[in-house]
């Protein structure tokens, strides 16, 4: 008997996969790209075709890929990504048009088919931004062919479809913009307030997330649902502790107390090295890095939090669960300031008391009365 | 003439003993989950999430409990009403003040005379009730992460995004200090209210009554 639950098999057009065959993409490999892409964004089965037919059509958008203050780590995520493999995603599903770090033009030519792109394409490309934007002293911190990255970010962002920014620098700043932020370093969000930015944060982005955003908008014109930071929910719609393989043991009591105890390596719960994954927003446990193969919690290190704003001042110190308390410039920790002051507010009190039951003479007046 | 006067009505006495039980509960249980002092031996022990069940039970408790005071506050008598907790706005608060200040700092030997609380104590309690406001809404913020697009996530979310969850959780714990500290306070004071007073202080908030001397009262 039959299930009616059960979902109708999926199968694509012969015709297609031949056509992708021909590409050089196997059948195999195209409908587990295209599946993947569909558990990624939380989609039904059902959309698979659908999905295989948005990659299909040949109205896949130009891509600008702007680079400012970062270490280039996201660009390196995108190049190691596999599921596509960076050159499918480069040749075959986009047509990448500008990315310093893997065009073969430079100088004047890399500007000039920038500009060229954003004239060509105007309102119709995806601008992906990486870095954050410098913003004090006029942006003279990070200048491109002259012009300072503020007003590249404009330029591209305000003409784009949408933009999407990749990795926690040019979501929220991230490292350039931690305390003192000798820059003024800011997110693409705050540069350029008027244009439409998906946030992809992430030390780095994670490429799958950024492959999923990109099919998304492709398959339904639009881009995924956010949330408060403009992060997509597919990607950052859960905490990373209630997904954590390691949550059992944080439930039950079990954790780590050092790095290397026989408790760090049952692969018990993280929480008392500092792990971050409670207040961290992101699908790591469950999507991982490097082809699924593991996450930092997986290896034995605890979350940092990299993907939440300004990491790197909210989340340290690393591998303590409380921040330092702001304004104290040395490592005094919340506790410590508590039962000082717990302590001192019980001395002050005793000593009040014994004053108080020293003095003589005190209330004579009512005792009399009362008698 | 000695005079009994019921003072602190049953919902003051009840929201006052729940308090003291949640935040004793509320405390522990917390300083467990911010320091987990104790790993279990087997992963069936289930210690963090029992801890954490008792904290969350214990802070809807407080919640309700410190929202029927707030209501009370309207409904209660004079000695429950919220004007008591504002004492610079009257002229006879500000002498309060200024009496339990001398009185305090040994500067004055005879206690104020007042049936309800005193105008220092008064205004401590506006501060710890803000206090308990905010330990509320702090915690609430992190108890709504578990389930993004729920309840207390669409309520408090906001703030979340505008201060970050490590501010709320760091804010949240130094609260929980300020309560111990103010708890140490206010335990003391009680005391020596009792002592010095002999109006039976401690025991009013058991059973309601305090003994007056009208002739005191101006």
């Amino acid at each position: 008997m039959k299930n009616e639950n059960t979902p109708e098999p999926v199968s694509l057009p012969e015709e297609m996969l031949q056509r992708w065959e021909e590409r050089g993409v196997g059948r195999r490999e195209f409908m587990k790209f295209c599946s993947t892409m569909a558990a990624t964004l939380a989609l039904p089965v059902s959309f698979i075709p659908k999905i295989a037919e948005a990659l299909e059509a040949d109205n896949r958008p130009p891509v600008i890929w702007l680079e400012f203050q970062s270490c280039s780590g996201d660009s390196e995520a995108l190049l190691r990504a596999n599921a596509p493999t960076a050159a499918e995603l480069i040749l075959d599903h986009l047509s990448i048009e500008y990315a310093e770090v893997i065009m073969a033009a430079a100088g004047h030519q890399a500007e000039q088919a920038k500009n060229e792109a954003i004239e060509k394409y105007k309102g119709k490309y995806i601008a992906v931004v990486e870095g954050s934007i410098p913003m004090k002293d006029g942006g003279v911190y990070c200048t491109i062919g002259g012009e300072s990255a503020l007003n590249i970010a404009r330029k591209v962002c305000g003409n784009a479809a949408v933009t999407i920014a990749v990795g926690s620098c040019a979501t929220f700043g991230n490292i350039p913009a931690a305390a003192p932020n000798p820059t003024g370093a800011v997110g693409v969000r705050k540069a350029v307030p008027g244009a439409t930015v998906l946030n992809l944060p992430g030390c780095p982005l994670n490429a799958e997330n950024l492959t999923a955003a990109i099919v998304h908008f492709i398959t339904f014109g639009k881009l995924p649902a956010v949330d408060g930071l403009n992060r997509p929910l597919f990607a950052y719609g859960k905490r990373i502790h209630d997904n954590c393989e390691r949550r059992s043991h944080f439930d039950a009591g079990q954790y780590a107390e050092k790095f290397g105890d026989p408790g760090h390596r049952k692969g018990y719960c993280l929480y008392k090295l500092g792990c971050k994954g409670p207040e961290t927003f992101h699908n790591c446990p469950t999507v991982r890095y490097n082809e699924g193969v593991s996450w930092p919690v997986m290896a034995g290190h605890g979350c940092i939090g990299c993907s939440e704003p300004q990491f790197w001042d909210a989340m340290t110190p690393f591998y303590r669960r409380l921040p330092k308390v702001p304004g104290f410039g040395i490592e005094a920790t919340v506790d410590k300031i508590g039962i000082g002051l717990a302590a001192a507010t019980a001395v002050a009190f005793g000593a009040h008391g014994v004053i108080s039951a020293l003095r003589k003479g005190d209330e004579s007046d009512k005792v009399k009365k009362e008698e | 003439m000695l005079e009994i006067r019921y003072v602190w009505e049953w919902p003051v006495r009840l929201t006052h003993w729940i308090n003291v039980l949640s935040i004793t509960v509320l405390s522990v249980t917390g300083f467990y989950i911010g320091h987990p002092f104790y790993t279990a031996t087997e992963t069936a022990q289930y210690i963090m999430g029992w801890n954490r069940f008792i904290h969350f039970v214990f802070a809807y408790l407080f919640t309700v409990s410190v929202i029927v005071r707030i209501i009370w506050a309207f409904m209660g008598n004079r000695y429950a009403s919220w004007r008591v907790f504002f004492p610079w706005a009257s002229r006879e608060g500000r002498k309060g003040m200024i009496e339990t200040f001398k009185f305090y700092t040994f500067l004055e030997k005879k206690t104020p005379d007042v049936v309800g609380h005193n105008a220092l104590a008064a205004m401590a309690y506006l501060v710890i009730f803000a206090l308990f406001l905010l330990q509320i809404v702090t915690g609430f913020v992190l108890y709504g992460q578990f389930a993004p697009g729920g309840f207390w996530a669409t309520v408090f979310g906001p703030l979340l995004v505008a201060f970050g969850a490590q501010s709320m959780r760091l804010t949240h714990h130094i609260i929980m200090w300020l309560l111990i500290g103010f708890s140490i306070h206010h335990v003391y004071s009680s005391w020596l209210m009792d002592v010095k007073e002999k109006n039976g202080t401690l025991s009013s908030i058991f059973g309601g009554y305090k003994f007056v001397e009208p002739e005191d009262l101006h």
